[in-house]
Protein backbone atom coordinates (compact mmCIF):
# COMPACT_ATOMS: atom_id res chain seq x y z
CA UNK A 1 0.00 0.00 0.00
CA UNK A 2 2.72 2.13 0.81
CA UNK A 3 4.68 1.99 -2.55
CA UNK A 4 0.80 2.57 -4.29
CA UNK A 5 1.18 5.70 -2.82
CA UNK A 6 4.65 6.84 -2.88
CA UNK A 7 4.13 5.93 -6.72
CA UNK A 8 1.64 8.41 -6.91
CA UNK A 9 3.68 10.77 -5.28
CA UNK A 10 6.46 10.00 -7.30
CA UNK A 11 4.27 10.63 -10.73
CA UNK A 12 3.08 14.17 -9.12
CA UNK A 13 6.48 15.03 -8.81
CA UNK A 14 7.08 13.82 -12.30
CA UNK A 15 3.97 16.22 -13.45
CA UNK A 16 5.15 19.18 -11.54
CA UNK A 17 8.92 18.89 -12.52
CA UNK A 18 7.57 19.15 -16.33
CA UNK A 19 5.01 21.29 -15.76
CA UNK A 20 8.35 24.06 -14.38
CA UNK A 21 10.20 23.32 -16.95
CA UNK A 22 8.65 22.76 -19.74
CA UNK A 23 10.42 19.27 -20.80
CA UNK A 24 9.18 15.89 -19.95
CA UNK A 25 11.54 13.98 -17.44
CA UNK A 26 11.70 10.25 -16.88
CA UNK A 27 12.34 10.07 -13.04
CA UNK A 28 12.19 7.08 -9.89
CA UNK A 29 12.58 7.67 -6.46
CA UNK A 30 16.76 7.25 -6.75
CA UNK A 31 16.48 10.62 -9.35
CA UNK A 32 19.11 12.67 -8.02
CA UNK A 33 16.60 17.00 -8.62
CA UNK A 34 19.52 18.53 -8.77
CA UNK A 35 22.31 16.47 -11.01
CA UNK A 36 19.79 14.25 -13.08
CA UNK A 37 17.50 16.94 -13.27
CA UNK A 38 19.71 20.06 -14.08
CA UNK A 39 17.05 21.96 -12.29
CA UNK A 40 18.48 25.25 -9.67
CA UNK A 41 17.59 26.68 -6.37
CA UNK A 42 14.69 28.52 -8.34
CA UNK A 43 13.12 25.84 -10.66
CA UNK A 44 12.80 23.44 -7.21
CA UNK A 45 11.16 25.92 -5.27
CA UNK A 46 9.10 26.56 -8.32
CA UNK A 47 8.40 22.89 -8.68
CA UNK A 48 7.53 22.44 -4.60
CA UNK A 49 4.62 25.04 -5.06
CA UNK A 50 3.50 23.16 -7.85
CA UNK A 51 3.29 20.11 -5.19
CA UNK A 52 1.95 22.26 -2.57
CA UNK A 53 -1.32 22.95 -5.02
CA UNK A 54 -1.35 19.36 -6.00
CA UNK A 55 -1.62 17.93 -2.84
CA UNK A 56 -3.43 21.37 -0.68
CA UNK A 57 -0.74 21.61 1.40
CA UNK A 58 2.21 23.64 2.61
CA UNK A 59 5.81 22.70 2.71
CA UNK A 60 8.10 25.07 4.10
CA UNK A 61 11.08 25.95 2.22
CA UNK A 62 13.70 25.11 5.07
CA UNK A 63 12.01 21.40 4.88
CA UNK A 64 13.77 21.56 1.39
CA UNK A 65 17.81 21.70 2.60
CA UNK A 66 17.72 17.24 3.59
CA UNK A 67 16.18 17.04 0.00
CA UNK A 68 18.30 15.59 -2.95
CA UNK A 69 16.33 12.99 -4.51
CA UNK A 70 12.96 12.46 -5.85
CA UNK A 71 12.66 9.39 -3.41
CA UNK A 72 13.19 12.12 -0.14
CA UNK A 73 10.67 14.55 -1.39
CA UNK A 74 8.13 11.89 -1.86
CA UNK A 75 9.12 10.84 1.26
CA UNK A 76 8.52 14.80 2.69
CA UNK A 77 5.52 14.68 1.09
CA UNK A 78 3.95 12.11 2.54
CA UNK A 79 5.36 13.71 5.85
CA UNK A 80 3.67 16.38 5.87
CA UNK A 81 0.48 14.60 4.54
CA UNK A 82 0.48 13.18 7.95
CA UNK A 83 0.79 16.28 9.46
CA UNK A 84 4.53 16.53 10.82
CA UNK B 1 39.00 17.89 -6.28
CA UNK B 2 39.50 21.31 -5.75
CA UNK B 3 37.92 23.51 -3.66
CA UNK B 4 35.81 25.42 -5.90
CA UNK B 5 34.89 22.68 -8.30
CA UNK B 6 31.50 22.57 -6.82
CA UNK B 7 31.57 25.91 -9.03
CA UNK B 8 32.51 24.36 -12.33
CA UNK B 9 28.87 24.50 -13.72
CA UNK B 10 28.70 27.64 -13.21
CA UNK B 11 32.33 28.79 -14.04
CA UNK B 12 31.73 27.40 -17.32
CA UNK B 13 28.42 29.23 -17.99
CA UNK B 14 30.29 32.64 -16.76
CA UNK B 15 33.30 31.85 -19.21
CA UNK B 16 31.10 31.34 -22.13
CA UNK B 17 29.25 34.68 -21.24
CA UNK B 18 33.01 36.46 -21.00
CA UNK B 19 34.52 35.21 -24.45
CA UNK B 20 31.59 36.49 -26.40
CA UNK B 21 33.20 39.67 -25.47
CA UNK B 22 32.70 42.14 -22.33
CA UNK B 23 32.26 41.07 -18.83
CA UNK B 24 28.95 42.33 -17.85
CA UNK B 25 29.37 40.99 -14.51
CA UNK B 26 33.17 42.41 -13.85
CA UNK B 27 32.46 46.30 -15.61
CA UNK B 28 35.70 48.32 -15.14
CA UNK B 29 34.64 51.99 -15.82
CA UNK B 30 37.67 54.25 -16.49
CA UNK B 31 35.41 56.82 -14.51
CA UNK B 32 32.38 58.01 -13.47
CA UNK B 33 31.30 61.37 -14.85
CA UNK B 34 27.90 61.68 -14.03
CA UNK B 35 24.87 60.30 -12.67
CA UNK B 36 23.91 58.78 -16.05
CA UNK B 37 27.32 59.31 -17.95
CA UNK B 38 30.86 57.03 -17.69
CA UNK B 39 33.84 56.69 -19.60
CA UNK B 40 34.63 53.24 -20.75
CA UNK B 41 38.36 52.28 -22.76
CA UNK B 42 38.05 56.15 -23.41
CA UNK B 43 34.46 56.10 -25.16
CA UNK B 44 31.44 58.15 -23.45
CA UNK B 45 28.69 55.24 -22.07
CA UNK B 46 25.17 56.61 -21.11
CA UNK B 47 24.61 54.12 -17.65
CA UNK B 48 21.07 52.77 -17.85
CA UNK B 49 21.54 50.07 -15.16
CA UNK B 50 22.42 51.97 -11.90
CA UNK B 51 19.70 52.47 -9.65
CA UNK B 52 20.32 56.52 -9.52
CA UNK B 53 16.69 56.82 -9.90
CA UNK B 54 16.64 60.51 -9.05
CA UNK B 55 20.20 61.40 -9.78
CA UNK B 56 21.63 62.56 -6.85
CA UNK B 57 24.84 61.02 -6.43
CA UNK B 58 26.71 63.81 -7.87
CA UNK B 59 24.12 66.36 -6.26
CA UNK B 60 25.96 69.23 -5.15
CA UNK B 61 24.51 69.56 -1.66
CA UNK B 62 24.71 66.06 -1.02
CA UNK B 63 28.23 66.21 -1.82
CA UNK B 64 29.25 69.14 0.26
CA UNK B 65 26.96 67.66 3.30
CA UNK B 66 29.37 64.61 2.79
CA UNK B 67 32.53 66.34 2.41
CA UNK B 68 32.17 68.88 5.67
CA UNK B 69 31.13 65.43 7.58
CA UNK B 70 33.94 63.43 6.96
CA UNK B 71 36.33 66.36 7.68
CA UNK B 72 34.59 67.14 11.18
CA UNK B 73 33.66 63.67 11.91
CA UNK B 74 36.30 61.42 10.17
CA UNK B 75 36.10 58.72 7.36
CA UNK B 76 33.98 55.96 9.73
CA UNK B 77 32.65 54.79 12.59
CA UNK B 78 34.89 52.01 13.41
CA UNK B 79 32.21 49.41 14.75
CA UNK B 80 28.70 48.92 15.71
CA UNK B 81 26.21 51.37 17.26
CA UNK B 82 26.31 48.63 20.12
CA UNK B 83 29.55 49.37 20.96
CA UNK B 84 31.10 52.34 19.65
CA UNK B 85 27.80 54.34 20.23
CA UNK B 86 25.65 56.47 17.57
CA UNK B 87 26.73 59.26 15.67
CA UNK B 88 24.27 62.50 16.13
CA UNK B 89 23.76 62.04 12.79
CA UNK B 90 22.59 58.22 12.63
CA UNK B 91 19.90 59.70 15.23
CA UNK B 92 19.03 62.75 13.09
CA UNK B 93 18.70 60.61 9.93
CA UNK B 94 16.58 57.75 11.54
CA UNK B 95 14.55 60.86 12.86
CA UNK B 96 13.84 62.28 9.72
CA UNK B 97 13.28 58.78 7.99
CA UNK B 98 10.34 58.14 10.88
CA UNK B 99 9.02 61.71 10.06
CA UNK B 100 8.88 61.02 6.24
CA UNK B 101 6.72 58.28 6.64
CA UNK B 102 4.61 59.66 9.17
CA UNK B 103 5.82 56.45 11.53
CA UNK B 104 6.78 56.33 15.16
CA UNK B 105 10.50 54.54 14.34
CA UNK B 106 13.04 53.89 12.43
CA UNK B 107 16.08 52.29 12.37
CA UNK B 108 19.00 52.72 10.16
CA UNK B 109 21.18 49.56 8.84
CA UNK B 110 24.60 49.63 7.00
CA UNK B 111 23.36 48.20 3.91
CA UNK B 112 19.59 47.22 2.71
CA UNK B 113 20.27 43.44 1.98
CA UNK B 114 21.75 43.47 5.67
CA UNK B 115 18.03 45.64 6.59
CA UNK B 116 16.26 42.86 5.28
CA UNK B 117 19.00 40.19 6.82
CA UNK B 118 18.21 41.92 9.85
CA UNK B 119 14.67 42.38 9.89
CA UNK B 120 12.95 39.28 8.76
CA UNK B 121 15.29 37.34 10.94
CA UNK B 122 13.71 39.05 13.70
CA UNK B 123 10.82 40.18 13.39
CA UNK B 124 9.17 36.22 13.49
CA UNK B 125 10.89 33.54 14.89
CA UNK B 126 10.53 29.72 15.34
CA UNK B 127 6.86 28.69 14.65
CA UNK B 128 5.75 31.60 12.97
CA UNK B 129 5.29 31.82 9.17
CA UNK B 130 6.53 34.11 6.56
CA UNK B 131 4.81 34.19 3.39
CA UNK B 132 6.92 35.40 0.73
CA UNK B 133 6.66 36.95 -3.45
CA UNK B 134 7.93 33.84 -4.97
CA UNK B 135 10.22 36.61 -6.71
CA UNK B 136 11.54 38.55 -3.83
CA UNK B 137 15.14 39.75 -3.97
CA UNK B 138 17.87 37.56 -2.56
CA UNK B 139 18.34 39.89 0.42
CA UNK B 140 14.76 38.62 1.52
CA UNK B 141 15.56 34.88 0.63
CA UNK B 142 18.40 35.12 2.68
CA UNK B 143 16.28 36.85 5.98
CA UNK B 144 14.18 34.15 5.91
CA UNK B 145 17.25 31.51 5.73
CA UNK B 146 19.15 33.66 8.90
CA UNK B 147 15.71 33.29 10.92
CA UNK B 148 13.98 30.26 11.87
CA UNK B 149 10.47 31.10 10.92
CA UNK B 150 8.68 28.66 8.76
CA UNK B 151 8.84 30.07 5.05
CA UNK B 152 6.23 29.51 2.70
CA UNK B 153 5.97 31.57 -1.29
CA UNK B 154 3.01 32.43 -3.04
CA UNK B 155 2.95 33.12 -7.52
CA UNK B 156 4.42 36.44 -8.22
CA UNK B 157 2.28 39.51 -7.83
CA UNK B 158 -1.38 36.99 -7.39
CA UNK B 159 -2.90 38.05 -4.69
CA UNK B 160 -5.78 35.26 -4.39
CA UNK B 161 -2.71 32.38 -4.47
CA UNK B 162 -1.38 34.43 -1.31
CA UNK B 163 -4.87 33.78 0.09
CA UNK B 164 -4.86 30.33 -0.52
CA UNK B 165 -1.50 29.94 0.92
CA UNK B 166 -2.67 31.74 4.26
CA UNK B 167 -5.71 29.65 4.11
CA UNK B 168 -4.18 26.51 3.72
CA UNK B 169 -1.80 27.55 6.95
CA UNK B 170 -5.75 26.89 8.83
CA UNK B 171 -5.63 27.85 12.83
CA UNK B 172 -1.56 26.38 12.85
CA UNK B 173 -0.16 28.91 15.65
CA UNK B 174 2.55 31.32 14.90
CA UNK B 175 2.58 34.56 13.50
CA UNK B 176 2.27 35.28 9.99
CA UNK B 177 4.51 37.76 8.14
CA UNK B 178 3.85 38.82 4.31
CA UNK B 179 6.76 40.18 2.55
CA UNK B 180 6.49 42.73 -0.67
CA UNK B 181 8.16 44.88 -2.92
CA UNK B 182 6.87 47.74 -4.12
CA UNK B 183 8.38 47.45 -7.27
CA UNK B 184 10.29 44.32 -8.06
CA UNK B 185 14.08 44.61 -9.18
CA UNK B 186 14.13 42.61 -12.82
CA UNK B 187 10.69 42.86 -14.51
CA UNK B 188 9.75 46.75 -13.03
CA UNK B 189 6.29 45.33 -11.82
CA UNK B 190 4.54 47.00 -9.17
CA UNK B 191 3.16 45.15 -6.65
CA UNK B 192 -1.03 45.05 -6.44
CA UNK B 193 -0.93 46.59 -3.02
CA UNK B 194 -4.85 47.35 -2.24
CA UNK B 195 -5.73 43.60 -3.36
CA UNK B 196 -2.71 42.39 -1.14
CA UNK B 197 -3.62 44.46 1.87
CA UNK B 198 -7.23 43.12 1.67
CA UNK B 199 -6.36 39.67 1.71
CA UNK B 200 -4.18 40.39 4.92
CA UNK B 201 -6.63 42.56 6.15
CA UNK B 202 -9.13 39.01 5.64
CA UNK B 203 -6.77 36.38 7.24
CA UNK B 204 -4.64 38.44 10.08
CA UNK B 205 -1.40 38.87 9.05
CA UNK B 206 1.57 41.61 9.25
CA UNK B 207 2.41 43.40 6.53
CA UNK B 208 6.09 44.17 5.12
CA UNK B 209 7.03 46.03 2.06
CA UNK B 210 10.35 46.45 0.62
CA UNK B 211 10.20 49.27 -1.10
CA UNK B 212 13.91 49.71 -2.27
CA UNK B 213 13.04 50.87 -5.87
CA UNK B 214 9.96 52.27 -5.33
CA UNK B 215 11.34 54.79 -2.15
CA UNK B 216 11.63 58.44 -3.93
CA UNK B 217 10.24 57.17 -6.79
CA UNK B 218 5.89 56.02 -6.11
CA UNK B 219 3.46 57.90 -4.09
CA UNK B 220 2.89 61.80 -4.05
CA UNK B 221 5.25 62.49 -1.31
CA UNK B 222 7.87 59.69 -2.75
CA UNK B 223 6.63 57.35 0.14
CA UNK B 224 6.93 54.79 -2.25
CA UNK B 225 4.37 51.96 -3.50
CA UNK B 226 2.34 52.01 0.04
CA UNK B 227 1.67 55.58 -0.21
CA UNK B 228 0.63 54.90 -4.23
CA UNK B 229 -1.90 52.19 -3.19
CA UNK B 230 -3.28 53.69 -0.06
CA UNK B 231 -2.37 51.11 2.30
CA UNK B 232 -0.07 53.28 4.27
CA UNK B 233 -2.49 51.83 7.42
CA UNK B 234 -2.24 48.20 6.20
CA UNK B 235 1.41 47.79 6.36
CA UNK B 236 3.39 47.19 9.55
CA UNK B 237 6.83 47.77 8.06
CA UNK B 238 8.44 49.51 5.64
CA UNK B 239 11.97 48.37 4.35
CA UNK B 240 14.08 50.50 2.25
CA UNK B 241 17.43 51.33 0.73
CA UNK B 242 19.61 54.72 0.41
CA UNK B 243 21.71 52.98 -2.45
CA UNK B 244 18.91 53.91 -4.94
CA UNK B 245 16.89 56.82 -5.08
CA UNK B 246 19.32 58.16 -2.25
CA UNK B 247 22.42 58.01 -3.99
CA UNK B 248 24.65 56.23 -1.26
CA UNK B 249 24.73 52.78 0.66
CA UNK B 250 22.33 51.96 3.66
CA UNK B 251 19.09 50.15 4.76
CA UNK B 252 16.44 51.25 7.02
CA UNK B 253 13.54 50.02 8.99
CA UNK B 254 9.79 51.82 9.86
CA UNK B 255 7.17 51.09 11.78
CA UNK B 256 4.56 52.00 14.66
CA UNK B 257 4.88 48.68 16.49
CA UNK B 258 5.49 48.52 20.30
CA UNK B 259 8.58 47.67 21.36
CA UNK B 260 10.37 48.54 18.07
CA UNK B 261 13.82 49.27 19.83
CA UNK B 262 14.55 45.90 20.84
CA UNK B 263 14.88 44.93 17.50
CA UNK B 264 18.49 46.89 17.76
CA UNK B 265 19.83 44.10 20.47
CA UNK B 266 18.24 41.14 18.61
CA UNK B 267 19.15 41.81 15.11
CA UNK B 268 22.39 40.61 14.34
CA UNK B 269 22.86 41.99 11.02
CA UNK B 270 22.42 45.64 12.95
CA UNK B 271 24.58 44.31 16.04
CA UNK B 272 27.53 42.81 14.69
CA UNK B 273 28.53 45.21 11.33
CA UNK B 274 29.70 48.55 11.53
CA UNK B 275 27.38 51.50 11.16
CA UNK B 276 27.54 53.71 8.09
CA UNK B 277 29.84 56.21 8.38
CA UNK B 278 29.42 60.00 9.02
CA UNK B 279 30.08 61.21 5.34
CA UNK B 280 27.40 58.12 4.01
CA UNK B 281 24.89 59.17 7.44
CA UNK B 282 25.17 63.07 5.72
CA UNK B 283 24.65 62.41 2.04
CA UNK B 284 21.69 60.70 2.75
CA UNK B 285 19.89 62.73 5.00
CA UNK B 286 20.77 65.72 2.46
CA UNK B 287 19.59 63.48 -0.68
CA UNK B 288 16.48 62.51 1.86
CA UNK B 289 15.39 65.90 2.00
CA UNK B 290 16.41 67.14 -1.44
CA UNK B 291 13.97 63.91 -2.53
CA UNK B 292 11.06 65.68 -0.38
CA UNK B 293 11.98 69.56 -1.44
CA UNK B 294 12.35 68.82 -5.26
CA UNK B 295 8.80 66.35 -6.73
CA UNK B 296 9.82 67.47 -10.11
CA UNK B 297 12.58 64.79 -9.90
CA UNK B 298 9.99 62.04 -9.45
CA UNK B 299 7.90 64.04 -12.50
CA UNK B 300 11.12 63.85 -14.76
CA UNK B 301 11.52 60.27 -13.59
CA UNK B 302 8.21 59.04 -14.42
CA UNK B 303 8.65 60.72 -17.99
CA UNK B 304 11.67 59.09 -18.72
CA UNK B 305 10.46 55.71 -17.67
CA UNK B 306 7.24 55.93 -19.84
CA UNK B 307 9.20 57.13 -22.55
CA UNK B 308 11.46 54.48 -22.60
CA UNK B 309 8.70 52.00 -21.85
CA UNK B 310 6.24 53.11 -24.17
CA UNK B 311 9.21 52.83 -27.22
CA UNK B 312 10.46 49.80 -26.42
CA UNK B 313 7.18 47.89 -26.56
CA UNK B 314 6.59 50.44 -30.13
CA UNK B 315 9.95 48.21 -31.60
CA UNK B 316 8.72 44.84 -30.01
CA UNK B 317 10.65 44.14 -27.15
CA UNK B 318 8.88 41.87 -24.53
CA UNK B 319 8.88 44.07 -21.24
CA UNK B 320 7.24 43.90 -17.94
CA UNK B 321 3.43 44.85 -17.99
CA UNK B 322 3.80 48.36 -16.66
CA UNK B 323 6.05 51.33 -17.13
CA UNK B 324 7.92 52.06 -14.18
CA UNK B 325 11.85 53.15 -13.98
CA UNK B 326 13.04 49.35 -14.15
CA UNK B 327 12.28 49.30 -17.76
CA UNK B 328 13.03 45.42 -19.08
CA UNK B 329 13.41 43.80 -22.38
CA UNK B 330 13.01 39.86 -22.67
CA UNK B 331 15.48 37.90 -24.07
CA UNK B 332 14.69 35.21 -26.47
CA UNK B 333 17.95 32.88 -25.13
CA UNK B 334 21.47 33.45 -23.71
CA UNK B 335 23.16 33.82 -27.20
CA UNK B 336 20.57 36.71 -28.17
CA UNK B 337 21.08 38.18 -24.83
CA UNK B 338 25.12 38.50 -24.58
CA UNK B 339 25.28 39.68 -28.23
CA UNK B 340 22.40 42.16 -27.83
CA UNK B 341 24.30 43.07 -24.11
CA UNK B 342 27.77 43.43 -26.59
CA UNK B 343 26.32 45.46 -28.83
CA UNK B 344 24.44 47.78 -27.02
CA UNK B 345 27.96 48.59 -24.84
CA UNK B 346 29.41 49.23 -28.34
CA UNK B 347 26.75 52.05 -29.16
CA UNK B 348 27.74 53.48 -26.06
CA UNK B 349 24.86 51.74 -23.65
CA UNK B 350 25.88 50.07 -20.42
CA UNK B 351 22.92 48.35 -18.93
CA UNK B 352 22.48 44.85 -16.82
CA UNK B 353 22.52 41.41 -18.12
CA UNK B 354 20.26 39.90 -15.96
CA UNK B 355 20.37 35.47 -16.35
CA UNK B 356 18.94 32.91 -14.76
CA UNK B 357 18.53 31.67 -11.99
CA UNK B 358 18.01 35.05 -10.90
CA UNK B 359 15.57 36.08 -13.55
CA UNK B 360 12.11 35.26 -12.70
CA UNK B 361 10.89 33.23 -16.08
CA UNK B 362 14.04 31.25 -16.85
CA UNK B 363 14.95 33.86 -19.52
CA UNK B 364 17.64 36.10 -19.77
CA UNK B 365 16.59 39.80 -19.32
CA UNK B 366 18.34 43.25 -20.64
CA UNK B 367 17.25 45.41 -17.56
CA UNK B 368 17.63 49.44 -17.61
CA UNK B 369 16.91 51.47 -14.42
CA UNK B 370 16.07 55.21 -15.92
CA UNK B 371 17.01 57.80 -14.05
CA UNK B 372 15.69 61.43 -13.32
CA UNK B 373 19.14 62.51 -14.98
CA UNK B 374 18.39 60.93 -18.69
CA UNK B 375 18.28 63.48 -20.98
CA UNK B 376 15.84 63.27 -23.90
CA UNK B 377 19.05 63.07 -25.64
CA UNK B 378 19.93 60.05 -23.50
CA UNK B 379 16.57 58.09 -23.86
CA UNK B 380 16.61 58.81 -28.14
CA UNK B 381 20.49 57.67 -28.09
CA UNK B 382 19.27 54.16 -26.14
CA UNK B 383 16.11 53.69 -28.08
CA UNK B 384 18.01 54.44 -31.24
CA UNK B 385 21.02 51.60 -30.37
CA UNK B 386 17.93 49.04 -29.05
CA UNK B 387 16.11 49.62 -32.82
CA UNK B 388 19.52 48.69 -34.65
CA UNK B 389 21.09 46.12 -32.98
CA UNK B 390 17.13 44.33 -32.44
CA UNK B 391 16.92 44.76 -36.11
CA UNK B 392 20.31 43.01 -36.72
CA UNK B 393 19.32 40.06 -34.43
CA UNK B 394 15.53 40.17 -36.06
CA UNK B 395 14.17 40.92 -32.85
CA UNK B 396 11.86 43.79 -33.60
CA UNK B 397 8.18 44.19 -34.72
CA UNK B 398 8.03 43.93 -38.76
CA UNK B 399 6.67 47.85 -39.02
CA UNK B 400 9.10 48.95 -36.13
CA UNK B 401 12.01 47.21 -38.16
CA UNK B 402 11.32 48.61 -41.80
CA UNK B 403 10.76 52.00 -40.06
Amino acid sequence: MQTVVTDLTVRQIALATEQVLGKSVQISRETDIARDLEVDSLSLMNIVMELEDAFDLSVPLDRLASVQTVGDLADLLAMLRRGH
Amino acid sequence: MALLDQHLALAEAYKAVREAGADPFNMRFDAVLSPTEARLKGRPVVLLGSNNYLGLTFDEACIDASVEAVQRLGTGTTGSRIANGSFEGHLALEASLARFYGRRHAMVFTTGYQANLGVLSSLVGRGDHLILDADSHASIYDGAKLGSAEVIRFRHNDPDDLYKRLRRLGSAPGERLIVIEGIYSMMGDIAPLREIAAVKREMGAYLLVDEAHSMGVLGERGRGAVEAAGVEADTDFIVGTFSKSLGAIGGYLVSDIENFDVLRVTSRPYMFTASLPPSVIASTSTALARMQAEPGLRARLAHNAQRLFSELNALGFKTGPQPSPIVTAVMPDMATAVTFWNGLLREGVYLNLAVPPATPTNQPLLRSSVSAAHTPQQIDHVVAAFARIGAELGLLLPQAASA
